[in-house]
């Protein structure tokens, strides 16, 4: 040390005097979190007020994937706007062109066959676990947990398999399209998903056990960001989300699309105390309660996608004239339970083969629109638990 | 409730409703911008009706008549008894419409939180005011943007600081 600052230290000693004799406060400091942030799943940049490790409040700066995808819906027709639905939630591109060609379907009427609607559940349903199976692995890798991930993905990749071999693409599919599926399933396929689905139930107890209930694992989410059922509601939170605050509400059971009220299903809530296999620390809206949910539902998509394999009907996969067909003067508001919840598209049509309006209501940008609301006073390292579990796709939420 | 029954409760109860359109794919209220919070607060506390859902408000630009649209999607989430299946809702629909060259409503984010985001969405894309909105910014949009781009007389910017933005048809200034 040299001589000169020992010299400044009484200053030093000084200011700490002053600091001492007022409330003992830490400063306040801004900490920008993303765009590139690992565990904000793609471009989500969150400015958060830290005093130490407390996180006083976190803003949401959303936008950065903003691609213009309304605007484009008003200058194609609706078999052309497909492949853009597919970009929104990238994730789960099957239920996107769902519910696009459901409100298109609405509008002008067009009954779908039923051979149809069966396709359209089975891959719905098989993209529902493909997404759940991302958010499982990435939301372990947020916790710092690496060997999930691969788990996860393994299985994916068949699901992706899958559906490569039914219309060629891997992640952005258009295969459900206005009037039906765009094509009819391959030669093989009902057997080759049959054996996936057997292979794939024995591996949700291996998630359970690598993750669910790893004991690092629930401590990091029990407990953390929990979200009542009423701010979940008046939040307008849906899916997983919605569920993971313990109400049963679910779309496909309320307002029923494509045959759903045909099958055989139930709509999971994570119940603390209901069943022996929950652990104690967790209570009902946390972090842990939203994951959980994720993963019961990959069982009840595998029992609706194997009815809907037994009873697939023969005939067209698609209405005639589904495409360039004239759009009356009227609007339609739909919505479908997609994996991270309710995906609406409003369309107005004016007369002519083009839309005037496409609107969409992505769940993503509703789910994370809470954030705020729930990062108050919460520890750094939860701000990554919340987000992860409220299992935003930016793609979505920009549009 | 069908919406016959909930256009005939508003209008019996508030001068407010314009109009009702009860046939096509999406019925409707019709209700005057500068009464709509009431209405809204109506619409979610009154028991019968319970629409604490905002599902999305969605924005038409209607060109030809010099108006703006807003279509506010509303729903009932009963929380009775949530951890029973819930197997019944209702749904309806309100429209708010205001001026082109003056476009303000009142906003309803204190009503449902859940329009806060959707407002700033319909301000940046559409440039519709939210009056009483407590955080009106740009939201998709970068700060610095110049113009609302669903508006239907929009034009596309020919530059963005300083980079180009030329369009697949109109190649002003052709690079490769």
């Amino acid at each position: 040390m040299t001589q000169q600052t020992l010299e400044s230290a009484p200053d030093v000693m000084v200011d700490l005097d002053r600091n001492a004799q007022g409330d003992l406060q830490t400063e306040e400091m801004l900490v920008n979190m993303g765009p590139q942030h690992p565990s904000t799943h793609g471009v989500l940049r969150v400015v958060l007020r830290t005093d130490g490790e407390m996180v006083l409040e976190a803003i949401p700066h959303v936008g950065y994937l903003h691609r213009c995808a309304e605007k484009i819906g008003e200058n194609l027709q609706p078999y052309q706007y497909i492949p853009y639905t597919d970009r929104m939630d990238y994730l789960a591109g099957m239920n996107n062109n769902q519910g696009f060609a459901l409100a298109v379907e609405k509008l002008c009427g067009l009954q779908v066959p039923p051979r149809g609607q069966a396709i359209r559940v089975i891959f719905s349903e098989l993209n529902r676990v493909a997404s759940h199976l991302v958010s499982l692995g990435t939301y372990g890798l947020d916790m710092g947990a690496f060997t999930p991930f691969l788990y996860c993905f393994r299985e994916r990749e068949m699901i992706l398999d899958l559906f490569e071999a039914a219309c060629g693409a891997r992640l952005t599919y258009s295969y459900l399209t206005t009037g039906g599926a765009h094509d009819d399933l391959p030669e093989g396929w009902v057997d080759r998903c049959r054996e996936f689905l057997d292979y794939f139930e024995t591996k949700i107890i291996d998630y359970n056990n690598l993750l669910s209930f790893n004991h690092i694992f629930v401590k990091r989410t029990a407990r953390v960001g929990v979200i009542s059922a009423k701010d979940a509601v008046a939040w307008a939170l849906t899916g997983p989300v919605l569920r993971g605050s313990g109400i049963r509400w679910d779309l496909r059971k309320i307002r029923p699309y494509d045959g759903y009220e045909t099958y055989d299903f139930d709509v999971p809530i994570a119940e603390p105390g209901g069943s022996g296999e929950i652990p104690e620390e967790v209570v009902v809206g946390d972090c842990w309660s939203r994951y959980f949910v994720r993963v019961l539902e990959m069982t009840q998509s595998v029992r609706i996608i194997r009815q809907a394999l037994d009873r697939l009907p023969p005939g067209d996969f698609r209405a005639p004239k589904s495409v360039g067909m004239k759009l009356p003067d009227d609007e339609v508001y739909v919505e479908v339970e997609n994996p991270r919840g309710q995906l609406g598209f409003y369309v107005r049509g004016d007369g002519s083969a083009i839309p005037a309006r496409v609107k969409a209501r992505g769940p993503s940008f509703c789910n994370l629109s809470i954030l705020t609301h729930i990062c108050r006073n919460v520890l750094l390292a939860d701000v990554p638990a919340i987000i992860g579990s409220i299992d935003v796709v930016m793609g979505e939420v920009d549009r | 409730m069908a919406p016959e029954e909930i256009c005939r409760l508003l209008k019996d109860k508030f001068e407010a409703i314009e109009d009702t359109v009860l046939e096509g794919g999406h019925a409707y209220a019709k209700v005057r911008s500068t009464d709509w919070p009431a209405v809204a607060r109506f619409l979610r506390d009154d028991p019968r009706l319970g629409f604490n859902f905002l599902r999305c408000i969605s924005a038409v630009d209607l060109l030809a008549e010099d108006k703006f649209a807003c279509i506010y999607d509303l729903m009932s989430v009963s929380l009775d008894r949530p951890a029973e299946l819930i197997t019944t809702t209702q749904e309806f629909a309100v429209r708010v419409v205001t001026d082109r060259n003056a476009a303000v409503i009142p906003t309803v984010s204190d009503v449902w939180p859940a329009a806060d985001w959707h407002e700033r969405e319909v301000y940046d894309l559409m440039g519709v005011t939210f009056e009483g909105h407590p955080d009106l910014r740009r939201i998709l949009c970068c700060d610095d943007w110049v113009g609302h781009p669903l508006r239907k007389d929009y034009e596309f910017p020919l530059e963005y600081e300083g980079i180009p933005a030329t369009t697949e048809f109109e190649l002003t200034n052709p690079r490769h």
